[in-house]
This record gives structure tokens, C-alpha cells and sequence, in this order.
């Protein structure tokens, strides 16, 4: 028992490191994206849900359309998956913070220097990764198909999808955190704004003839610019007006996500 | 090491309903000391030490830990403390392994340091084989160890336990605090816990600090709670011809109450038992009183907790605390 006497003596002195914001935000992303990497099956079975829409929805697209969209279903639809997959994953990942709630894994962190903002940033940022690989997943399995990839446009449609969900990532966090002792009512909520978010962007089936309320509607909906940028920079068309609306909706969701998610991670200790 | 003055914690209910949870707790802790916090469930043990911990800040009064203020410095407090709050500080969809590494580096050790010491901590607390385990496939009394492994990581000169032992089956009790007594010795450690378990404070704890309603209602080691707040019952038995007689012989011994004559069999509480027992059967001999069976029935810190609230701490262990 020797050698833990001495290491202990060591780790005395070495515990006094400088904190800075970025090692903390790094330390926190990187044990968030510890269970995936160790169990990459759940991650293999994530990309497979997208793959499961695609291949059951996009023929009913293209029917029920009467053939408006031609050959170019596809285009039109696979940037909705990928905007649907970030909008599923960031939206029920507060879940897992509510479970670090239960157990206690989140009052032990509260207890560690790690600043209280790391915590939200760290978890949020990670929302990034998994997000990618589902994206390269869908994108290289459709390109064989009738699907013609822009490279460009999609790298670009990717990161404007990653600084959306890490906002929604964000708000998600926040409201497991404000719901953290009724946690049944992060469901309730989730589920009550994800529904009408998902139909009013256009996401699914097109808007433009829906009604007119409808149409009305999506322009208060962030997610109908982000809908309607990735469809043009997938395309290709990487400074089009939409693609610069797409950036605005995402960058003000990411800023008021990490604002209200920060906030509610400092007030989460009592 | 913990320095605290009239420290209070409020929680507002309803705009009605405010809880008073602490109500000015006053208590110095010195280097080294191992203090056990007893109370009933709400009495506010786990309010003041998450006071203690920088989770929640006091409504009024000062505390000092490690050297520094709760309130104002809780950076300078975390990164000189560990801490085993009720649940599992561990993830569990994480690796035992990565864990207790990824705890490291959060206290500022390089991956190699990290890795080395989580290694020693597994092998210290017998969890050497889990180290690539997931966390929720343990059993309660190894999580509970990995956990005390957690706040140890930074080797922290003061560890807070809140109720380390609530869950767990005897052996696994014993085998815990087997290995918490241990690392205390070796890393000249200052202990500060909280229990509802009466026999834990009273065999673990050198220093018992009863809380009721927020405050501390008693403050010593548990022997001396015992002989000042409740005292040894000596219970001798005689000829039932006897029983007056032997009665005044015992009211008459040293510091001599509660003098009950029950059938044949009188008891009396004194602050000494073992002391006084001989001399109430020397008075008895030289009376021509013969005894025919003596016991000394040592206190338990439930008396004192009765004799100072005329409430048993044992009707409420049930349920989790405030």
C-alpha cells in the first residue's frame, strides 16, 4: 500500500491546475461521448432509424405528391431526415441528464471545480457528434441512388446543423433541469413542441399547400428557415437567400439555448 | 478545518410556507477529527453539509471549509474537498474505469497520473476487476465503494460522506466502513458524515453531533453523550422482601436518578456503571442485603437522543432525508 501513499502526495500538489473554460468544456464533452464510443452498436442502431424513414416515407413522398417531385424526391427529402434526426436526437437529450440527476452523477459534478457552465456547454456540444456520423451514414447510403451530393453544400448544411443542435440540445437540457423533480413532465413538454415544430417547417410533407394559417405559422418557426437552408445547400446553392435566413435561425437558437440552458445549470444544485 | 457561525437555510415553500431547515448551526471541526451527524430524517444534516459542499448557499451566517468561504470562494472549497452525496456519483451508462479516471482529470491530474492513481483506488477498494464494468451493472455495496473511491481521487484533506451507508446489508456496511477507516489513516484524512444509523455514529464517529429541527442539540463523543444525557442503568435483582431497602441503598450512589422498583428487580441510572455497581453491592453486603443477579446496561445513543427530544430516533428510519 505504499505506492498509494506516494501517489497521493503527488496528486496533492499536481491538483492545483489553472482552470479554463475550454479544458472543462473538453473534459465534460469527452465523458458524454465515453458511452458511445465504448458501445458503438447503439450508435450503428441511431443511423438505422433515419435509413428506416427514409426507405418507408420517401416512396409514399413521391407517390401521394402525384409525381411533383420527380426524380428529385430525394433532394428535397433527405436534407429533412437529416434535420429530422437532429431535431429527435438534441430534443429528448435532456433525458439523460435527468437520469444523472437520479443517480447523483450530476450533484457529484456540481461538487468538482468544473464550472457549472461547462456543463451545459460540454453536453451540448457533444449533440455534434453522433449527429455527423448519422449524416454521413444517410448522405453515402443515398448518393447511389437517385440523390446527388454537392460536397460543399453539404459540409456547410452539416455545421449549420450542428450550431442549430447544439441549441436545441441546449433548450433541451434546460428543460429537463426545470422539470428535474416532476420528471415525467419532460415527455409531456418535449413531445408538446416537438410535434407542431416538426409539421410547421415543412419538413415531412410541403407546405405550400397547406393552408394558409399553416403557412403563416412556419414563419414564427426557426426550424422552417433550417428546413428550407439545408434543401438549398444540399443543393448546392450555398449563398442563397435561404441558406443565409437558415444560419440566422440557427445562430439565435444556438445563443438562446446556451443563454436559458447556462442559467438553469448554475440554479441546478438546489 | 470547518468553521461554521449561525448558519441557516430557508427553503420557500409557497409564498405562505417557508422551511426553516437550519436554524443557526454553530460548529468548529478540527484537522483530523471524524464527526458523525446524527439526527432523524429532515432535522437538516443533509441541508448543512450540502451547505458545507458549495451545492446550496446559506440564507444567513458564515461557513468556512478548507480553509476557505462557502459562499464567496466555493472554487477554492470544491477543489479541496471530496465529496459522497446520497446517490451514485458515478453514470451508469459509464465504464467503472473511465469514470474514476475522467474524476481525475476534472481535479487537474494529467490521464497518466489519473490512470495510475484510479488504478490504486480499484485495487485499495477491491474493485479491480469492474474497472471495465458499466456502472449499472454493480451491486449496491460496489457502487457504493466506487463512490467513496470518486471523492477520494484528488486525495482531499477533508471528505464529506452523506449518509454513506443508508441501503446496504450489514456485511456491506462493515466492509465499508472497513475501507473508509482505512484510507482515513492514510491519507491523515478529516471525516465529516452524516448517518441515521444510531450504531454507526456510535461505533465509527469519535465525535457525535445530534441535530433536531435544524439545530445541534448535542455535541461530544458518543461515551460522553451517553454519560452526561443519559447515563449507565444498573439493574440489580434481590429478595422481593429487599426491594425498599436496596431502592434507598441506590438512590444513595453517586449521581443517583431514576430509582424504578419493578417486581423484584430495582434500576437506577448513574453516570458510571461499572463504577458504581461494586459499591452498591459492597452497601448491599454490609446491610445484610443479599443480591442475587447485577447488570450494568450501557446507554445507547438512542437514550440520549430520548432523553433530549422524548423522541426515539428509532420510529422514523424510514424514508429520505431533508
Amino acid at each position: 500500500m505504499t505506492t498509494l501513499t506516494l501517489s497521493a502526495t503527488s496528486t496533492a500538489t499536481a491538483a492545483q491546475p489553472s482552470r479554463n473554460l475550454l479544458r472543462d468544456i473538453r473534459i465534460v464533452m469527452a465523458r458524454e461521448l465515453k458511452p458511445v464510443l465504448r458501445d458503438p452498436f447503439s450508435l450503428l442502431f441511431g443511423m438505422i432509424q433515419p435509413l428506416v424513414f427514409l426507405a418507408l416515407f420517401g416512396p409514399l413522398l413521391s407517390g401521394s405528391m402525384g409525381g411533383a417531385f420527380g426524380d428529385g424526391v430525394w433532394q428535397w427529402f433527405v436534407p429533412s431526415i437529416l434535420v429530422m434526426t437532429t431535431l429527435f436526437g438534441t430534443s429528448t437529450t435532456g433525458a439523460n441528464l435527468l437520469s444523472e440527476f437520479q443517480t447523483g452523477a450530476h450533484e457529484r459534478m456540481l461538487v468538482t471545480p468544473l464550472s457549472r457552465s461547462s456543463l451545459l456547454i460540454g453536453r451540448a456540444l457533444k449533440e455534434m457528434v453522433p449527429l455527423f456520423g448519422q449524416a454521413v451514414v444517410v448522405i453515402a447510403v443515398m448518393t447511389p441512388f437517385a440523390f446527388d451530393l454537392h460536397l460543399g453544400g453539404a459540409l456547410i448544411g452539416l455545421a449549420l446543423l450542428a450550431v442549430f443542435g447544439v441549441g436545441l440540445g441546449s433548450f433541451s437540457y434546460a428543460l429537463a433541469i426545470a422539470v428535474r423533480k416532476q420528471d415525467w413532465m419532460f415527455w409531456v413538454v418535449q413531445q408538446t413542441f416537438l410535434f407542431p415544430l416538426m409539421i410547421l417547417s415543412g419538413m415531412l410533407l410541403p407546405l405550400e399547400t397547406g393552408p394558409g394559417w399553416m403557412r403563416a405559422a412556419s414563419k414564427f418557426n426557426p426550424l422552417s428557415y433550417v428546413v428550407d437552408a439545408e434543401r438549398t445547400l444540399f443543393s448546392g446553392d450555398v449563398l442563397s437567400s435561404a441558406a443565409l435566413w437558415g444560419w440566422a435561425a440557427a445562430i439565435v437558437t444556438a445563443a438562446l439555448g446556451l443563454t436559458v440552458g447556462i442559467r438553469a445549470m448554475l440554479r441546478s444544485a438546489d | 478545518m470547518i468553521s461554521t457561525r449561525a448558519l441557516t437555510r430557508d427553503f420557500v415553500v409557497s409564498r405562505t410556507e417557508t422551511v426553516h431547515a437550519v436554524r443557526g448551526i454553530s460548529l468548529d471541526v478540527e484537522p483530523g477529527e471524524l464527526v458523525a451527524v446524527l439526527g432523524p430524517n429532515g432535522a437538516g444534516k443533509t441541508t448543512t453539509l450540502r451547505m458545507l459542499t458549495t451545492l446550496i448557499t446559506p440564507t444567513s451566517g458564515t461557513a468556512t471549509v478548507a480553509g476557505y468561504d462557502v459562499t464567496t470562494q466555493p472554487s477554492q472549497v470544491r477543489r479541496r474537498i471530496g465529496y459522497v452525496g446520497q446517490g451514485n456519483g458515478a453514470g451508469h451508462s459509464q465504464r467503472v474505469g473511465d469514470e474514476l479516471v475522467g474524476q481525475g482529470v476534472i481535479y487537474g491530474l494529467d490521464r497518466r497520473t489519473a490512470k495510475l492513481r484510479a488504478g490504486e483506488l480499484l485495487d485499495a477498494l477491491e474493485l479491480k476487476d469492474l474497472a471495465r464494468r458499466k456502472v449499472s451493472e454493480l451491486s449496491g455495496g460496489q457502487r457504493r465503494r466506487l463512490d467513496v473511491a470518486m471523492g477520494l481521487v484528488h486525495a482531499p484533506s477533508l471528505l464529506f460522506l452523506d449518509e454513506p451507508s443508508t441501503g446496504l446489508d450489514p456485511q456491506n456496511r462493515a466492509n465499508l466502513w472497513d475501507h473508509i477507516l482505512r484510507m482515513r489513516e492514510q491519507y491523515a484524512m478529516t471525516i465529516m458524515l452524516t448517518t441515521h444509523y444510531l450504531d454507526e455514529a456510535d461505533s465509527m464517529a469519535e465525535r457525535v453531533v445530534v441535530v433536531d429541527h435544524g439545530e445541534v442539540i448535542a455535541d461530544d463523543t458518543a461515551d460522553g453523550l451517553k454519560a452526561k444525557l443519559a447515563g449507565d442503568r444498573l439493574a440489580v435483582t434481590v429478595a422481593p422482601g429487599n426491594i425498599a431497602r436496596l431502592s434507598e441503598l441506590a438512590g444513595k450512589l453517586p449521581g443517583a436518578r431514576e430509582v424504578i422498583a419493578v417486581g423484584d428487580e430495582v434500576s437506577v441510572r448513574v453516570a458510571d456503571g461499572p463504577a458504581a455497581l461494586p459499591e452498591l453491592v459492597a452497601a448491599a453486603q454490609r446491610d445484610g442485603v443479599p443480591i442475587a443477579a447485577a447488570q450494568v446496561h450501557r446507554p445507547t445513543l438512542d437514550d440520549v437522543f430520548l432523553n433530549l427530544t422524548g423522541r426515539s430516533l428509532r420510529e422514523d428510519s424510514n424514508g429520505k432525508a431533508a
